[in-house]
């Protein structure tokens, strides 16, 4: 155990372990000191000021979220020398701030809005220096980032850069003219970005936002010769009643179904069948690629095989491994296989023609907003997903049109491409993509059930950054037997950062995997940049634990036994990485430059 | 003017090239020996900010690591001040010598001198400089060697810690202090970083023992410092005078009978008005009563024919763009401070505006994340205090 430091704050006794801040110290209170710079996922920046506060006998206030704990110290956070240093730190960011509020997207879920309100900043003494002449980029698909409402908090910064490893977001030039920007200031559409959108949900106003379809996807409900097609992705679920006033983690699945009715969709689908049917295409691909590689010696589509769900993760890996693109799934995600299936088999199934069908997916991603958007993603004949929103944005659907969400009863997915399993919802999970692969690969292989409790494969669990794991196969079916007596070596990586660490090892060839999932944002899907905010380590929790309680609330477990899924491929794709499968259900990936 | 009231040092400039037989004396002595001579001397860092040399360097010598480090902080960029160019110019043999004296104490084997950008000319010179150096080195058994880094012209990076970021390839942005850089410093490694004129005082008192230099100067502030004298003075240079001497006495010697104000510490320090010069002393804050204005060695001499307005408004346009930008009071205060003296000027704000900022001020100080932004505001207070008038009219 470390050493105890003992100190008072705001004349109360605490003791606290050395190398405790005075911010997390005052939490062990439940004394808030108000913070915008800090945020848990990230390292201390310190920039912001906001959460100065007085050590007692000192002539300069200091900041919480930054300064160490000493033994005998006494702090005040209240005091009158704080709360006027404190406003006058606020009243600075709200003059360099554009705070014109009712016209920000942000607006109602805003850090520096909603201090200003606390300390009931009504006057504005300080010159206006938020001239207006601050650039709004909005030409990327998937995030608006604009200047003016920037309070140069470096958030994204440190997202982009710590958490991501990506880079796209620095710091450029000093003094007033400080912003934060991309290399050479060019459109977050030119640069590296991956749209994760991490620094969306990072920052603490209305700097950086999703770009929204809301209105697009309005005017398509409204217009009576679409018929419009939604999908909800998995995370989606666990996410919204957060935007909705329950609780983080509330299961919202049958109440989401029923809203998404009430707005006026024409069908109501699963993203979910389509995660089973990845786990059907990219399970096989695993085989095959194993046999090639392992008993013909054929390593032109080399181990180990990376998923491709994620498109945050795609464009990195396109960006930042370029000699390395055979080792990632030619498995379109989810959302676009849904995509490219609904205005074929389905259409047809519905005899409605593709080019009256509107396709509408809701992700917990700002990514896929980018993704839908490539050009290669036409498989259909048509753009196989039309608009992309997140699940802040069906909040923001739901809310408008004055639905009584905790009230809604609970409803079904329509059929077809509307059932799923438990191995499908808990893709929005770092490691479910593992897990669900591993559940129908290994049953394939052996005929025999995933030799876990319950299904259960806890050691690809959990919110460790870098996770491995290895299945011995053993008494395998005729088919396998080059497969007998085989470990399969796993890896999990989530957040960019991770997956870097991960590749550069691949690059090395200082690991051995078969199989690696990625998904670009810290959690998985459940984190993804288009969640609600605020997102952190204590809400992921909640989220991956209703994960998992849906999971394990499912009748069917595996993707394999989607009764739609033996269906589609019955009736309609022949067998996975057959020749329909190849057309609509793979794709290709392209190497980017780094600048 | 031109009195030669006050006593004209020579340590600093005197010429004395015995860097070997005192480097070999001094690597004789005990550690120990040698840090009790600093500690003695009441040596205080020479960039203006006044921590005491020899604890510095007693604390990083305790710091429990392989990897050590020693900087020479010639960045010298507050406006005013021209003294360490002088001095890496005149003497860098005695430069060099403190940083491996302290090297040898520290337990460091780099030295780096962080030399500001448009010092670059002087490299060709303090190259050859530092290769002589290094052979006495390698004659003595010291396997110590010095570097120059080019810094590229951001005023922060004179910022310790921004100086630092700055070398490791990163933004120059102050870091959150603690931890020091006694501690973590360079590359996380424990670095004592000094400023040119501070590591050209060892050699003195290495050399002569620490009373010669304790002798000079008054209690808090011992030994002499160069003073780089510029503005409306006759004889504007550098001068190597004692610490501790009254504004009074110094504006006798080298004002041009009509000084109303002298800017003490540059852009970053206090403007003194000519009926607080014979209250005032110059040094570092200590348990004496009175104000005692440290600096970093700038003396601006402004006579009656100044606007002291336009002196402000030089200054705030210049912490206006020399703001890292990192941290709130310092980006936006100094861009509020400048638009509201013009405003005030222009009549668009009240005269009472003064007064929010300058209690703006006073916030700024007590919460600016460095010592630059902590400190950008005391030309404005000291300058609207004692000037007011001329803000306004």
């Amino acid at each position: 155990m470390s050493k105890m430091v003992n100190l008072k704050i705001n004349g109360i006794d605490v003791s606290v372990e050395a190398g405790t801040t005075i911010l997390e110290a005052a939490e062990k209170l439940k004394i808030k000191i108000p913070v915008l710079c800090y945020h848990k996922d990230l390292c201390i920046a310190g920039n912001c000021r906001v959460c100065v506060v007085e050590v007692v006998g000192s002539r300069k206030l200091v900041a919480a979220c930054a300064t160490p704990v000493n033994e005998g110290l006494e702090i005040l956070t209240n005091s009158l020398l704080v709360r006027n240093a404190r406003k006058d730190i606020i009243e600075l960011l709200l003059s360099e701030h554009n705070a014109d509020c009712t016209k920000c997207y942000r607006n109602g879920n805003c850090e520096l809005q909603d201090l200003a309100a606390e300390y009931k900043i009504t006057n504005q003494d300080f010159i206006d220096l938020a001239h207006g002449t601050y650039t709004i980029d909005d030409l990327s698909p998937s995030i608006v980032k604009d200047d003016s409402r920037c309070i140069r908090c470096q958030r994204c910064v440190r997202t982009c850069t710590e958490l991501q490893s990506v880079g796209a977001l620095s710091v450029a030039h000093k003094g007033s003219e400080m912003k934060i920007s991309t290399f050479f200031d060019r459109n977050i559409r030119e640069v590296v970005c991956t749209n994760c959108g991490q620094c969306v949900i990072h920052c603490p106003t209305g700097a950086l936002v999703e770009k929204t379809y809301i209105e697009r996807v309005w005017d398509a409900i409204a217009d009576p010769t679409k018929h419009v097609v939604v999908q909800t992705a998995t995370a989606v679920r666990i996410g919204l009643g957060e935007e909705l006033e329950l609780d983080a983690g509330s299961r919202v699945t049958g109440k989401m179904v029923s809203a998404l009715k009430r707005l006026g969709f024409d069908s109501v689908l699963d993203t979910d069948f389509t995660a089973d049917l990845t786990i059907m295409e990219e399970g096989t691909e695993l085989l095959h690629r194993l046999k090639a590689n392992l008993v013909e010696g054929d390593t032109s589509e080399p181990l180990p095989l990376t998923t491709s769900c994620s498109p945050g993760w795609v464009k990195f890996f396109e960006h930042t491994f370029p000699d390395m693109l055979d080792h990632m799934s030619t498995c379109k995600s989810p959302q676009q296989m849904f995509g490219a299936l609904a205005k074929t088999y389905f259409a047809k199934k519905i005899e409605v023609d593709p080019e009256n069908m509107v396709s509408v997916s809701i992700m917990p991603c700002t990514a896929k907003k980018y993704e839908a958007d490539r050009p290669e993603m036409r498989d259909s004949g048509q753009k196989d997903v039309d608009y992309v929103l997140t699940t802040r944005e069906l909040a923001v659907m739901i809310k408008q049109a004055g639905i009584q969400f905790s009230d809604l009863p609970e409803e079904k997915y329509d059929s077809i491409m509307g059932q799923s399993t438990g191995a499908a919802v808990i893709f929005g999970a770092t490691g479910g993509v593992m897990e669900a692969a591993l559940r129908t690969a290994y049953e394939i292989v052996t005929g025999r059930e995933v030799p876990f409790e319950n299904l259960n494969i806890t050691p690809v669990r959990g919110l460790e950054g870098v996770r491995e794991a290895s299945v011995k196969i053993e008494n395998v079916l005729p088919d396998w037997k080059f497969l007998e007596g085989a470990e399969l070596k796993c890896c999990v990586a989530h957040g960019l950062a991770n997956a870097r660490k991960v590749m550069e090892k691949v690059q090395n060839k200082e690991v051995e995997y078969h199989f690696i999932e990625i998904m670009a944002c810290p959690g998985g899907c459940l984190g993804g940049g288009g969640q609600p905010i605020p997102t952190n380590d204590e809400i992921r929790k909640k989220r991956m634990d209703a994960i998992y309680e849906e999971d394990a609330n499912m009748t069917l477990r595996k993707s394999h036994e989607n009764p739609e899924v033996v269906q589609i491929y019955k009736e309609f794709l022949g067998e996975p990485l057959g020749k329909e499968s190849h057309k609509l259900l793979h794709t290709e990936y392209f190497e980017r430059q780094r600048y | 003017m031109g009195k030669n009231m006050l006593k004209r040092i020579d340590l600093i400039f005197k010429n004395e090239h015995d860097t070997d037989e005192i480097l070999s004396k001094i690597f004789k002595r005990s550690n120990d020996d040698l840090i009790n001579d600093l500690i003695g001397s009441g040596l205080k860092g020479r960039g203006g900010a006044g921590f005491p040399t020899g604890l510095k360097w007693k604390l990083t010598s305790e710091a429990k690591d392989d990897e050590k480090y020693v900087i020479c902080n010639a960045d010298e960029g507050e406006p005013g001040t021209f003294k360490d160019r002088e001095i890496l110019t005149q003497v860098p043999h005695k430069v060099l010598t403190g940083m491996a004296v302290c090297g040898r104490i520290i337990g460091a084997k780099k030295g780096f001198i962080y030399l500001r950008g448009e010092y670059n000319f002087l490299k060709p010179h303090l190259n050859e400089e530092i290769d002589k150096f290094h052979a006495i080195l390698k004659k003595l058994g010291s396997d110590f060697r010095i570097e120059i880094f080019s810094g590229s012209g951001a005023y922060i990076c004179g910022e310790e810690s921004s100086l630092m970021e700055s070398m490791e390839g990163k933004r120059g942005e102050p870091r959150n202090k603690p931890p020091f850089p006694t501690e973590k410093g360079y590359l996380g490694k424990p670095t004592v970083i000094n400023n040119v004129e501070t590591l050209a005082h060892a050699w003195t008192i290495f050399k002569y023992g620490p009373k010669k230099f304790r002798d000079l100067g008054v209690q808090d502030s011992r030994g002499s410092k160069l003073f780089s004298v510029s503005g409306d003075t006759p004889i504007a240079g550098i001068y190597e005078l004692e610490l501790g001497m009254s504004l009074q006495d110094f504006v006798d010697d080298f004002g041009d009978d009509d000084c109303k104000a002298v800017q003490v510490g540059g852009a970053a320090g206090f403007c003194v008005p000519r009926k607080k010069f014979r209250e005032t002393a110059i040094g570092y804050q200590g348990k004496l009563t009175g104000i005692s204005l440290p600096t970093g060695g700038s003396m601006m001499l402004f006579n009656s024919s100044r606007s002291m307005y336009n002196v402000l408004k030089n200054y705030l346009e210049f912490f206006e763009e020399e703001s890292c930008g990192q941290c709130t009071p310092c980006r936006v205060g100094c861009q509020q401070l400048l638009e509201g003296i013009e405003a005030v000027k222009r009549g668009e704000k009240h005269q009472h505006y003064l007064n929010k900022l300058l209690r703006l001020s006073e916030t700024m100080k007590m919460t600016a994340k460095c010592g630059l932004g902590q400190s950008v505001a005391n030309s404005f207070s000291s300058i609207v205090e004692n000037f007011r008038e001329e803000m306004i009219y």
